[in-house]
């Protein structure tokens, strides 16, 4: 007799290759970044390296002294000698702004600034250039040039970063370390909710058609919970490994193609190795979630809805990232590592951004393949109980009080 | 050995007990009804043959032996409500649920195109389920529960939604797995079905046993104290019966506890009398019923 488990693997692993939602979600990541690539270089190509804009804007010196270094950059400075003659040249155009230095400026340090555009604040590149205009006519004179622009850029960082045994780190961190992990966590995501979705959609439907009923006077429950867990894990694998797979070659070809910040990113250590380890393990906790979201479920959509509970958490995580980079070393992100609904995503893009301590990532799998067990042991056992349930969802009590039972 | 051997089982749900200490057993070779209205507890009775629910208490038999992994390959299941994957081809929703059965593909196939030409389906083999009319998929839904020879067939509510032609073929096909001597079980609340088709039948109501047995005997015991004739010119008096009721093309004529219907014919012959039809009055397996649930409540 053939492995009655291994003939519903097969089936449901072919049955979800050949979905169309499948297919399109698989390509789209690398065939969307290969058209993102060439449309960039083919936009770079036509219009050639881009051209930068002077800007002119005015100023009225009362205080007196501020008359030389009027290029900064490619903003233009020019001089007025009233306040009205400026405001003259910004409505005819002629400026795009003025300010005006008081008589008691070297007093009070205050600047006013006039423009006709509604802004939330002075624009950086404006700031920096009246800045440095100001303190390079203050200083004029005074010190040498060299020492005036060592003033306006007192420092640039550049960091190395040292193993432990003192030589340089092949990781060297910074944003270029960040995108790879966090696009893949929201891929990642994704893909966790669409396979819950999927377990769930197959199991309402066979369950609204009846179909279980034959399915179960042929195999166990065990044999099919297990056959379809792992068809449709499998099939979720093949999709992580094609996109884990694309992303090193797409990498290279960006970078070869624009240099700059797209050769400075790397992918962090383990990073593929982790992304499958963490892709087996959420996908085994969602399966068995689902499993039992479905048994207690009368319909898919239901079931779907029910699912959202745990299928929202995932995304938590990557609602915090902001915080990641400001507060990389907060607790939260070890709860968010530990706890096993969002450790998938949390420790993919934290291997992005600081890294994670060995008894981080120790923790975090054991608690994970820890709930897997305990989760699957409640799904088999809730799922006996509740699949021929068809109609109205048990109440919790109700379902605990079966659970104590057995 | 019997196909299927019920002992005193009893399944309870939250509210109301749905099985109530059934037994029956059915041999092979052997059509067998198990009738009653809705929600009477055929279903639950036959998930717990399936092992697709458990019993409170009580044994199950099956094909010799306690259901188990191997015994099901040579069962066949046709559910209440039906369905199948509605995007997959019919021949390979077939294909699959008989490998699941211990059918290798290739026999599956074979199979499966035989049986499709023998309910006349033969050119909808390439379309997918969605495709198909609610009688057509029922039929492949029959295809798939014989696919696999099963030594016991157990059907719930089959001929629901088939039109007269093809409730014609599955009453064939299933006279034919009888003659070989497959055991079928037939669970429904159309009673004229069963009277047509089955040897013995149990009849039950909430969960409980109302009237088991061979279904001739059965109806011999209920069998009613008149005859029905239909007959030209004037009946007249005639010794022994004590009353006369007219129906639309029959009378039924209602004998004394003494005379016996053979008696009254032979008297109608000596007359004479042109009689078109004779007939002992026998009720119908629904008018048991009705008599029996009646006397319950």
């Amino acid at each position: 007799m053939k492995n009655k488990t291994l003939l519903i693997f097969r089936h449901e692993f072919l049955n979800t290759i050949k979905r169309k939602g499948f297919i399109i979600m698989t390509l789209i990541v690398p065939v969307l970044a290969l058209i993102g690539i060439g449309v960039f270089h083919l936009v770079l190509t036509i219009s050639g390296p881009p051209v930068v804009e002077t800007t002119t804007i005015g100023y009225v010196d009362e205080a007196g002294g501020f008359d030389q270094y009027t290029t900064q950059g490619y903003i233009e400075l020019v001089g007025f000698d009233t306040q009205d003659d400026a405001t003259a040249a910004l409505i005819n155009d002629d400026v795009s702004e003025y300010f005006v230095i008081p008589s008691d400026y070297i007093s009070s340090g205050v600047i006013n600034r006039y423009t006709l555009e509604r802004q939330l604040e002075t624009p950086p590149a404006i700031a920096t250039a009246i800045k440095n205009f100001l303190t390079s006519n203050l200083l004029a004179d005074k010190v040498p040039l060299e020492t005036i622009y060592r003033i306006e850029a007192p420092l640039d960082l550049v960091i190395t970063r040292l193993t432990e045994t003192g030589e340089v780190a092949t990781e060297q961190g910074g944003y270029g370390n960040v995108i790879i992990p966090a696009l893949f966590s929201l891929l990642l995501a994704l893909s966790l909710m669409l396979f819950s979705s999927y377990l769930l959609q197959g199991l309402g439907e066979e369950k609204e058609s009846r179909l279980i009923e034959v399915l179960l006077s042929s195999v166990s429950t065990r044999q099919l919970l297990v056959g379809k867990v792992l068809g449709l894990g499998t099939a979720g694998l093949v999709q992580v490994v094609i996109w884990l797979a694309s992303m090193p070659l797409l990498l290279n070809l960006a970078s070869s193609t624009f240099g700059g910040f797209f050769s400075t990113i790397q992918l962090p250590a383990n990073f593929l190795v982790l992304g499958i380890v963490y892709f087996i393990l959420g996908y085994s906790l969602f399966a068995a979630l689902s499993a039992g979201t479905g048994a207690i479920s009368p319909n898919a959509r239901e079931g779907q809805q029910l699912s959202t509970i745990y299928t929202l958490l995932v995304f938590v995580p990557l609602w915090f990232s902001s915080l990641l980079f400001v507060f990389p070393n907060s607790p939260i992100w070890v709860v968010l590592t530990i706890f096993p609904v969002t450790a998938p995503i949390a420790v993919m893009l934290r291997l992005g951004v600081t890294g994670i301590a060995v008894w981080e990532l120790a923790a975090s799998l054991t608690v994970m393949v820890l709930s897997i067990i305990l989760v699957m042991f409640l799904a088999i056992k809730i799922f006996r109980v509740y699949l021929l349930m068809y109609g109205k969802r048990p109440a919790w009590g109700e379902i605990i009080r079966n659970l104590r039972s057995g | 050995m019997l196909a299927v051997e019920v002992s005193h089982i009893v399944k309870s749900f939250a509210d109301k007990v749905a099985v109530d200490n059934l037994s029956f057993s059915v041999a092979p070779g052997e059509m067998f009804g198990l009738i009653g209205p809705n929600g009477a507890g055929k279903t639950t009775t036959i998930r717990m043959m399936m092992d697709i629910i458990k019993p409170d208490s009580g044994e199950v038999s099956i094909l010799g032996e306690r259901l188990s992994e191997a015994t099901k390959d040579r069962l066949g299941y046709l559910p209440e409500e039906r369905g199948l994957y509605k995007k997959l081809g019919v021949i390979e929703s077939i294909v699959y649920l008989a490998s699941l059965k211990g059918v290798d593909r290739h026999s599956a196939t074979e199979k499966a195109n035989e049986l499709l030409d023998k309910t006349g389906m033969l050119a909808s083999k390439n379309k997918k389920i969605e495709e198909l009319s609610r009688g057509m998929g029922q039929i492949i839904q029959f295809i798939v529960t014989i696919i696999h020879d099963p030594q016991l067939v157990i059907l719930d509510e089959p001929f629901a939604g088939l039109d007269p032609v093809n409730t014609e073929l599955l009453k064939g096909m299933l006279a034919d797995l009888r003659d070989q001597g497959k055991a079928v079980i037939l669970s429904t609340h159309q009673m004229n079905q069963v009277e047509e088709l089955c040897d013995r039948v149990l009849m039950i109501n909430n969960g409980q046993n109302v009237l088991y047995g061979n279904l001739s005997e059965i109806k011999s015991r209920y069998r009613g104290n008149s005859v029905l004739l239909d007959f030209k010119g004037e009946l007249g008096k005639v010794p022994g019966v004590t009353a006369k009721r007219a129906h639309r093309g029959y009378t039924e004529l209602m004998l004394d506890g003494k005379t016996t219907p053979q008696q009254v014919l032979a008297q109608l012959v000596n007359r004479g009398m042109a009689i078109n039809r004779f007939e002992v009055a026998t009720p119908s397996l629904n008018e048991i019923f009705l008599k029996e649930v009646g006397k319950k409540s």
